[in-house]
């Protein structure tokens, strides 16, 4: 048994209904965990891991 | 209207007038703030703007302060080529907010000066209710880390 926080307050998890859910592309990782009570979202968190930078090309000019 | 992964052009110039230093503790305050899906956020973003930021409980407008525990690394891949590159040291985490309209984007920017904007970096939309939004780094290396910058 463990408390999850959600929009009332503090409950039980045993009295929600859990849901997770993830997506794996080039661009992330994304994971994400729901709980809800009587058909309703009471608690939502996301965990995003980026897998890419922005990265810049610079150079050096040659004279001539 | 859509938000696009990018490093800032303006931060590009900047980086040859020494507007940002990523020094850690002695160099500058960086800050990550989120963007709606439907706001414009890219390579010609200059600045922070609360202009199309996220809106929720117990979120802060300007974001988090994103955590520099490691100087900027460069490495030498040949005597004509090397890369530089920095990465936060600890994820960005946004605890206990509920952001109801999707999100998609994060700007990374310097609040030591005047907000400059760095980078731009997407993902898949998001809503959160009640709950924490963590966006984890990826690697400090040469060809993952958050900012890079190499020759060509």
């Amino acid at each position: 048994m463990a408390l999850v926080t959600t929009t009332k307050g503090e409950m039980d998890d045993f009295l929600l209904e859990k849901k997770e859910g993830s997506v794996d592309n080039d661009n992330e990782y994304t994971t994400w965990v729901e709980y809800w009570l009587d058909g309703e979202l009471v608690h939502r968190s996301v965990h995003v891991q980026l897998k890419k930078s922005v990265g810049l090309k610079v150079e050096a000019a040659s004279f001539g | 209207m859509a938000n696009t992964q990018a490093m800032c052009t303006s931060f590009m110039q900047e980086l040859m007038t020494a507007t940002h230093n990523f020094t850690t503790s002695t160099g500058n305050t960086f800050k990550a703030a989120l963007y709606l899906a439907s706001a414009t956020v890219n390579a010609s973003t200059t600045a922070y703007s609360s202009t199309g930021e996220v809106t929720g409980t117990n979120y802060t407008a300007g974001g988090v302060t994103v955590t520099n525990g490691t100087s900027p690394s460069s490495t030498n891949t040949s005597s004509t080529a090397g890369t530089a590159y920095w990465t936060p040291t600890a994820s960005l985490t946004y605890t206990n907010v509920t952001l109801t309209t999707a999100f998609d984007a994060v700007l990374i920017y310097n609040s030591s000066s005047s907000n400059k904007a760095v980078s731009v970096h997407t993902f898949g939309s998001q809503t959160v209710t009640a709950g924490t939004f963590t966006l984890t780094m990826p690697s400090n290396t040469t060809s993952t880390a958050l900012i890079r910058l190499a020759t060509t």
